[in-house]
């Protein structure tokens, strides 16, 4: 049986403002789903959601995996299910090197089971994948001595944050703007990598990714099966590669005017945050 | 050994001539010890009206509860020596409730005239050539009353002696143990002479990690011109333990010192940690790193004194808290007028891990020259609900990223710790606690 992250008729709120109003989506293992839509619509607050985010608040709706209602897990249950996100902005946590910092979450989501203080993963069999994997990014192996993310570049972080999900080998994975920051050829070599990646996670079956962007090379190598658009915290229409190419080319104009109803509340969402 | 009077609880003045008698020291150090005596007897209590002790409350301390010298039961097993394990050392030395228990040095570092150990018994034997060091008083016996106290009776003492132009490249160690309810008067006196160089480790601890006890004691570090000393120092006294401590560096011209504390036990403690640099183009780095648990209150008055010009001088210092656990720093730095460019810098961070802990961060510059650089600065904050939840997102249980971000947030400490196997083994002593930390 494919697996599958459902989503329905999520509501979400923040501080008491509403957000995500409605929104559904599902994702089987094996497709590539693109999500657009412009700034401020709700593309990453969906992501935080996704991950467990405790500082969002499901009003109303379900996140399923598997048709297990998951959205009163923590992050943690959710990582070591086989969720992962590539953040917009990830975090630094300085004093921390990216291969300590790693070597602790592989084996915690390779093995969920794992409690803390049991065994990690031989020092290695994870070097040798960790190296393996940087070459494949074209990182310099300095980059595992470095802490996480602490003074990283933009093209440096998106690169760390495509690292850890080969390493991770997620079920389903969200790509928040991994491609902004990144020049013309990291761009080209991350949709390759994410491509590769995909295809290569465990179990044989293939991942399930959701590529938010405001571009379209990234889907160069992960072309999408389906387009979605985020409109006032909803997703107002679907389409396949060739809804990608358009929003890129010709913006949201068409899209705004289809669907006055989201783009009144992506006015009154402008309007709260202006407060 | 043990004469009876000396189980006589408190600090009394027939333990004190007992303590005499049985010495069997040079003159003119008994000396020194009978005028502390008395100055230990005149000075009060500190009491909080006093600005450096107003934050510590020491109320419940006395002095009568404690019988130095009492002769309780050795233990048949010391606690651990963190900063030894792994460590290839020139030397080590160990006394349990002030009294030297063992003394090592390695054959080559006697050749060079090193000498390592209990300065008790090395000053009978060096007494001609320690004498001024000694008569320095880096620590001044009128400070305080517990200044005054451990210049009086100080025993179980350490030495480090480094002649002139010798560089000795593996560390030493010396390990201070006391038992449960015991009274540690420990001294640690290091001399390098010219272009000389070393490194100690020197840690305290505790028979029983819940130990109670008193520690009252002085560190006393002199660095002729070019020496370079690296200077760690581990406290881990049991969590009943008050802990005063009255410590000095005197850094010489084109010398360097980096000192680095630890403090992890004890029930209260107040340092006075002292640097000066006596001569042009000293250095001093200065780290701390405070863990701080229950009810726990540290409190550390540090100084920076430039005294010559061309010097520079780096302090860092950063806690973690816990539960009700209190921290206090006070930091000065002062620039004598003849220490023109002088290039000063001190910094406080706290992480506060629970809502009850609370830390006190209080910089002060006293500045006569003119040409000068002097910055200082002080954070305090909580663990970033944005970096748990990262951390979270990539399979860790909250507890499991609260401690790695604790790490993280000392790693930057240990990091201007030049040599490894030393960072390493400050890094795994502390990271023990820090793995221990529940939420
Ligand atoms: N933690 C938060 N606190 C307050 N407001 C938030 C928070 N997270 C999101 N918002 C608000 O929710 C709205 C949607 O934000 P979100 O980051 O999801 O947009 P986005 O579609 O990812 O935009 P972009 O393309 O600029 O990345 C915005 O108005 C934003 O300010
Ligand atoms: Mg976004």
């Amino acid at each position: 049986m494919t697996e599958t992250l459902k989503i329905t008729n999520l509501h979400v709120a923040v501080e008491g403002k509403p957000i995500l109003r409605g929104v559904n989506l599902t994702i089987n293992r094996g497709e590539t789903h693109a999500l657009m839509g412009p700034n401020g619509s709700g593309k990453s607050t969906l992501g935080n959601v996704i991950m467990g985010h405790p500082n969002y608040e499901v009003t109303d709706g379900t996140i399923e995996l598997n048709g297990e209602d998951i959205s009163e897990w923590d992050a943690t249950e959710r990582a070591r299910a086989g969720i992962f996100m590539a953040f917009q902005r990830p975090m630094a946590i300085p004093g921390v090197k990216m291969a300590d910092f790693l070597r602790h979450a592989t084996t915690n989501v390779r093995n969920p089971a794992r409690k803390e203080g049991e065994e990690l993963i031989p020092m290695r069999q994870f070097r040798k994948e960790l190296t393996e994997k940087m070459e494949q990014l074209r990182m310099d192996t300095e980059f595992a001595r470095r802490y996480v993310n602490d003074g990283f570049s933009g093209g440096e972080m998106k690169r760390a944050e495509i690292l850890q999900m080969a390493m991770l080998r997620p079920k389903f994975a969200i790509l928040d703007e991994t491609d902004s920051g990144l020049d013309v050829d990291a761009v080209k070599l991350a949709s390759q990598s994410i491509a590769q990646i995909g295809k290569e996670t465990a179990g044989g079956d293939q991942m399930g990714i959701l590529i938010i962007t405001h571009h379209d090379k990234l889907l160069d190598q992960n072309t999408p099966d389906f387009t979605h658009v985020m409109l006032g915290g909803k997703i107002v229409e679907t389409g396949g590669v060739e809804l990608a190419h358009e929003l890129y080319t010709d913006g949201y104009d068409r899209i705004r005017a289809s669907y006055p109803e989201a783009a009144v509340a992506e006015q009154v969402m402008a309007e709260v945050e202006a407060v | 050994m043990i004469a009876t009077a000396l189980s006589t609880t408190g600090f009394s003045q027939e333990v004190f001539d007992a303590f005499l008698a049985e010495r069997d020291e040079p003159g003119w150090l008994t000396d020194r010890r009978v005028a502390a005596w008395s100055q230990f007897n005149k000075l009060g209590m500190p009491n909080n009206r006093d600005e450096e002790w107003m934050r510590t409350d020491i109320r419940l301390f006395h002095f009568d509860r404690f019988a130095p010298f009492a002769g309780i039961e050795a233990p048949s097993e010391l606690p651990p020596a963190l900063l030894a394990t792994g460590v290839d050392l020139a030397g080590r030395s160990v006394s349990l409730d002030s009294r030297s228990l063992s003394n090592e040095i390695s054959d080559e570092c006697a050749k060079q005239g090193v000498l390592f150990g209990s300065l008790d018994s090395l000053v009978k034997e060096h007494g001609n050539l320690l004498r001024p060091y000694i008569e320095r008083q880096l620590v001044d016996p009128n400070q305080d009353k517990f200044s005054a106290l451990n210049a009086a009776l100080w025993s179980g003492a350490n030495l480090l002696f480094v002649p002139k132009g010798v560089k000795v490249a593996r560390p030493f160690h010396s390990f201070t143990a006391m038992s449960a309810g015991g009274v540690d008067l420990g001294k640690t006196l290091v001399i390098l002479e010219q272009g000389a160089e070393a490194t100690l480790l020197t840690e305290t601890a505790s028979t029983d990690p819940e130990a109670g006890g008193m520690h009252c004691g002085s560190i006393e570090l002199i660095l002729e011109k070019e020496a370079r000393l690296r200077y760690v120092n581990l406290q881990n006294w049991g969590s009943g333990v008050w802990h005063f401590a009255h410590q000095m560096g005197h850094v010489g011209a084109n010398a360097g010192l980096q000192w680095t504390i630890g403090a992890l036990g004890s029930r209260l403690a107040k340092v006075n940690q002292h640097v000066a640099l006596t001569g042009p183009d000293a250095e001093a780095q200065v780290n701390g790193v405070m863990f701080t648990h229950g009810k726990q209150h540290l409190c550390y008055n540090t100084h920076q004194h430039h005294k010559a010009p061309f010097c520079r001088s780096d302090l860092l210092y950063k806690s973690a808290l816990q539960d009700k656990s209190r921290t206090v720093w006070r930091g000065m730095i002062k620039v004598d007028e003849a220490a023109q460019r002088t290039d000063a810098y001190q910094r406080n961070d706290n992480l506060m891990l629970s809502t009850a802990a609370r830390a006190d961060s209080i910089p002060g510059l006293e500045i006569e020259a003119d040409d000068v650089r002097c910055t200082h600065g002080s954070t305090s904050g909580r663990v970033d609900d944005h970096q748990l939840f990262y951390a979270m997102t990539r399979g860790y249980t909250r507890q499991e990223a609260v401690r790695m971000i604790v790490s993280g947030f000392f790693q930057q400490v240990f990091d201007r710790i030049t040599i490894e196997s030393v960072r390493d083994a400050l890094g795994e002593a502390i990271g023990r606690r820090v793995r221990d930390i529940e939420e």
